[in-house]
C-alpha cells in the first residue's frame, strides 16, 4: 500500500515522541526486573542505591521527568512491511528530523559530536547520527520503529574479540565472564548484557547491540543458545559486583544473545551493555495514519 | 556506617572523619566538572574560572533550559562515569584544594592513595537517577565556558543530594575497587565451574 503525502510528517513527530518519551517512561518489563532485585538485596548500600532507582522510575512516570541525564546516541531499529511503499530516503530524513525536533523543542541535551574538532550542532545529530538500521518484514502493512537512547557509560564497555574455531564456546562464555566483571561498576548495572555470536566482525557487533533490545529475559529461540544465556545470566550474577559496583546481588537484568552464521576460520563474539535503565520506545505505524506505541 | 550530613565549601575535617560505606547528604553549591573542561584546564593550561578549594566536584553534563543570557534551569542533571577523569584527580587535589569529587563508578587505586594523601573522598552518586538528583537542585548559580556546553563548567546549588555513598575515603580504602577485585576472583572459580578454564 503505497504511503499518503503526510506520511513523513507523521514519521518525523513520532520520532520525536518516541526520542522523549524513552527517556521519561522505563520499559514496564524492565521496572519489574530492578524491582524483583531490589527485594533480592539484603545490605544497606545496594538497598540504598536500588531505592535510588525506583524513585527515579517514579519520578519519569508521574512527574514527567527525564530519568537519566544521558540522553544517549539516538539508534532507530526499523522494520518495514513488505506490503508497505515508500520512499526510504525521506523515511531516513523524516527520522532525522524527528532526532532534531525532540532535541530542540523539549529541548534535550545533545550528546552527539564530531569525532575530533568535537564540535557539538546541539541537535543531537550528526554525520551518521542518528543511527537508523533498517530491515523488511514479508506480508506486514506496518512500519515498526524501536528506538534507543544509548547512554554512554554502558556504551564505553563494549568490545569484540575475533576468536577463533578452537576457542570454541568456552572462548565465548571466558570473554564474556571477563568484559562484564572488568567493566565493574561503569555501565551502571544491574546491566542487560547483549552478546553477539558469529557473523563478520561488524554484524557481531550489531548484533550484540541488538539482543539488548529484546524484551528482558525473553529467551533465544534456539534451546542452545537459550541455556548458554542462562548459564552466563546465572555466572555474571554470583560475581557480586551488584548495583553501581557497590556489592549486591544482581549484576546483570538479563543476558540476551543474538546469532548469525560465520566463516569457517571466524568464532566472532561482541559484548555491548545496556545500563540499569534500559530505555526502548516502539511506535508502529500504519499506512492510514494509525500509530501504536508500545516499548 | 554512619550518615552525615556536610555544607559545602568542606574542610579537610569534614572529609577525613568519613568510611566507605558512609552516607553523605550534601548542601551548597557543588560544580558540574567533565571530559570537555577538565582538559580545557590541564591539557591546555587554561585556569579553572572559580577557586576551587574546598570545593565538590561533581561528574556531570546537565539538560538544561535556555532561560536567558547565562541563566539556566535545570531539565535533568545526573552523573556520568568518573573513570574518564581519573588522570586529572592529582591536579585537582594539589593544585586546586579539592575536597570532593563525586561521580559514578568509581576512581582507580592512584586517586584513592591521592584522596589520603591531601585529604579528599570519593562519593559515589546513583548512576542513571537523574530525575532524583534534580529534584535536590535549588538552582543553577551560574555558568562558566557556554561554548563547550553541555560540557561547561557548572555552578549548582543543592539542598539535600543524596544520600550519596562513600566510594573511597581519606584513608586510603576503595569501595568499587574492593568489589571489583573480589568479583575478578570468584569469577575465576565461576569459570572453573562452567569447565572453562
Amino acid at each position: 500500500m503505497e504511503v499518503p503525502e503526510n506520511f513523513y510528517s507523521l514519521i518525523e513527530t513520532v520520532c520525536r515522541d518516541l526520542y522523549i518519551q524513552s527517556l521519561k517512561e522505563i520499559p514496564p518489563d524492565v521496572v519489574e526486573a530492578v524491582k524483583r532485585a531490589a527485594s533480592r538485596e539484603t545490605k544497606e548500600v545496594a538497598k540504598r542505591i536500588f531505592s535510588h532507582y525506583l524513585q527515579s522510575i517514579e519520578l519519569g512516570r508521574t512527574k514527567d521527568m527525564i530519568v537519566c541525564q544521558d540522553t544517549g546516541i539516538p539508534i532507530y531499529w526499523v522494520e518495514i512491511g513488505g506490503n508497505m511503499r515508500l520512499d526510504g530516503s525521506r523515511l531516513s530524513k523524516a527520522i532525522v528530523s524527528g532526532t532534531e525536533r525532540a532535541t530542540r523543542e523539549h529541548p534535550l541535551r545533545s550528546s552527539i559530536v564530531s569525532p575530533l574538532k568535537r564540535e557539538n550542532r546541539q541537535t543531537s545529530t550528526g554525520e551518521r547520527i542518528p543511527i537508523i538500521h533498517y530491515d523488511f518484514v514479508a506480508d506486514s502493512d506496518v512500519l515498526d520503529i524501536l528506538f534507543m537512547p544509548k547512554g554512554s557509560g554502558s556504551e564505553n564497555m563494549s568490545s569484540l574479540k575475533m576468536l577463533v574455531p578452537a576457542d570454541g564456546v568456552n572462548g565465548i562464555k571466558r570473554f564474556v565472564m571477563e568484559q562484564v566483571v572488568g567493566a565493574g561498576a561503569k555501565p551502571c548495572p544491574p546491566t542487560i548484557v547483549g552478546i553477539g555470536i558469529g557473523g563478520s566482525s561488524d554484524l557481531c557487533m550489531t548484533l550484540a547491540k541488538k539482543a539488548t533490545t529484546r524484551p528482558l529475559g525473553s529467551p533465544n529461540p534456539d534451546p542452545e543458545i537459550a541455556a548458554l544465556e542462562k548459564e552466563l545470566f546465572e555466572a555474571i550474577n554470583q560475581t557480586g559486583i551488584g548495583p553501581q559496583g557497590l556489592g549486591g546481588e544482581t549484576t546483570a537484568l538479563a543476558v540476551h544473545i543474538e546469532s548469525a552464521w560465520t566463516h569457517i576460520t571466524c568464532n566472532p563474539v561482541a559484548v555491548n551493555m545496556q545500563c540499569w535503565r534500559a530505555e526502548r520506545r516502539r511506535a508502529k505505524v500504519w499506512a492510514d495514519g494509525r500509530v501504536e506505541l508500545g516499548f | 556506617m554512619a550518615d552525615y550530613r556536610l555544607k559545602t565549601p568542606l574542610s579537610e575535617a569534614d572529609v577525613r572523619q568519613l568510611k566507605v560505606g558512609d552516607s553523605v547528604t550534601l548542601d551548597g553549591v557543588i560544580f558540574g566538572v567533565r571530559d570537555g573542561n577538565l582538559i580545557r584546564v590541564f591539557d591546555k593550561n587554561v585556569p579553572p574560572p572559580v577557586d576551587w578549594h574546598g570545593a565538590a566536584l561533581l561528574h556531570t553534563a546537565p539538560n538544561v533550559r535556555k532561560l536567558g543570557p547565562g541563566r539556566y534551569e535545570p531539565v535533568s542533571i545526573g552523573t556520568t562515569t568518573s573513570m574518564r577523569m581519573d588522570r586529572f584527580t592529582e591536579a585537582l587535589l594539589r593544585d586546586h584544594g579539592v575536597r570532593a569529587i563525586l561521580g559514578k563508578g568509581g576512581l582507580s587505586d592512584k586517586s584513592a592513595q591521592l584522596m589520603a594523601q591531601y585529604g579528599a573522598v570519593y562519593l559515589s552518586v546513583t548512576g542513571g537517577a537523574a530525575a532524583l538528583e534534580t529534584l535536590q537542585i535549588e538552582e543553577i548559580e551560574k555558568v562558566y565556558w557556554e561554548d563547550l556546553m553541555p560540557e561547561c563548567i557548572w555552578q549548582i546549588r543543592f539542598n539535600g543530594f543524596g544520600p550519596l555513598t562513600v566510594g573511597i575515603d581519606a584513608h586510603g580504602n576503595n569501595l568499587q575497587r574492593d568489589v571489583q577485585m573480589e568479583a575478578e576472583k570468584r569469577t575465576a572459580d565461576i569459570l572453573k565451574k562452567m569447565g572453562v578454564a
